[in-house]
């Protein structure tokens, strides 16, 4: 049994309207069980940053031929990837080469997923999130990868099994 | 993806070509960082040539921000794309930041 730790929120509505704040994030144990599609593309990749941009490229280009949204695959689907790929990296794998990331695309009907994965044992995503109306947080450098990512898809998970994954949902 | 620097007036105008993100942010700030080490103080960041900025491209506008009014200087942002708009306000560094929808009128003024 695989530890999984899910957050759900209202995705950034496709008119660009922002909304304001999110649902309280939903947590549970359950199994990190491969998501229902068809899987359209995998890509592994060395734990180097300049890689991230190449990739979230063809993801993208293909995620255009699916004929989301326009915005989706011009906004969400760019950031949210960039932003688990870029933890999968850093977090994850500590920018070592020699270790690598692996990002699975899974199509069905009722949505795109992607899977990230890294060789490390990720953290606790739960405990992280970026509240703009405090001051010392709007002014950080750092701390809002996984805002976005919540913001942006709509349902972002935390799979802890044999490998750590971070499986990004986005309904279509 | 590049950034080309150029001074307009007193301003230092910097072109980024393509997306600011977590493997080109570094690059970024260290032109900005040597500009504010050789005396300049007004910075303009034109984004007509990018599509989207991650969390860290986000996080180092805020650094380069704080830096140069440490200076005495300003931080101004132009062209946007409603993306990148989108980006600032879902964060709420639209309210940190000047943004103006062209280079002309961000310079206005400065």
């Amino acid at each position: 049994m695989s530890e999984h730790v899910g957050h759900e929120s209202p995705r950034l509505r496709a008119d660009g309207a922002a909304g304001s704040g999110h649902a309280p994030s939903s947590h549970g144990t359950g199994s990190s069980r491969a998501p229902r599609g068809v899987v359209a593309m995998d890509v592994e990749i060395p734990s180097d940053v300049n890689e991230i941009e190449p990739v979230v490229a063809r993801v993208t280009e293909y995620c255009r031929t699916l004929h989301l949204q326009p915005r989706l695959c011009s906004l969400n689907i760019p950031v949210a990837l960039t932003e688990a790929l870029s933890n999968a990296i850093i977090r994850g794998n500590g920018e070592d080469r020699r270790k690598h990331v692996h990002l699975r695309t899974t199509v069905s009907d009722g949505s795109v997923v992607f899977d990230v994965t890294d060789e490390g044992h990720g953290f606790d995503m739960s405990r992280v999130d970026y509240d703009a109306s405090d001051p010392e947080q709007l002014y950080a450098e750092d701390g809002r990868g996984i805002f976005l990512m919540r913001r942006l898809m709509d349902r972002v998970e935390q799979l802890r099994g044999p490998r750590h994954v971070v499986r990004l949902t986005l309904n279509r | 993806m590049s950034f080309t620097l150029k001074k307009q007036g007193d301003v230092v105008v910097v072109d980024v070509e393509g997306q600011l993100i977590v493997g080109n942010r570094q690059e970024l700030k260290q032109k900005v960082l040597d500009e504010l080490e050789k005396g300049e103080r007004k910075f303009l960041i034109d984004f007509s040539q990018t599509g989207y900025i991650d969390s860290s491209g986000l996080g180092v506008l805020v650094s380069l921000s704080k830096k140069i009014r440490e200076h005495g200087g300003e931080l101004r942002l132009a062209n946007l794309n409603d993306d990148l708009q989108t980006l600032f306000e879902l964060t709420k560094l639209d309210t940190l930041f000047q943004i103006s929808d062209t280079r002309e009128r961000a310079l206005e003024g400065f």
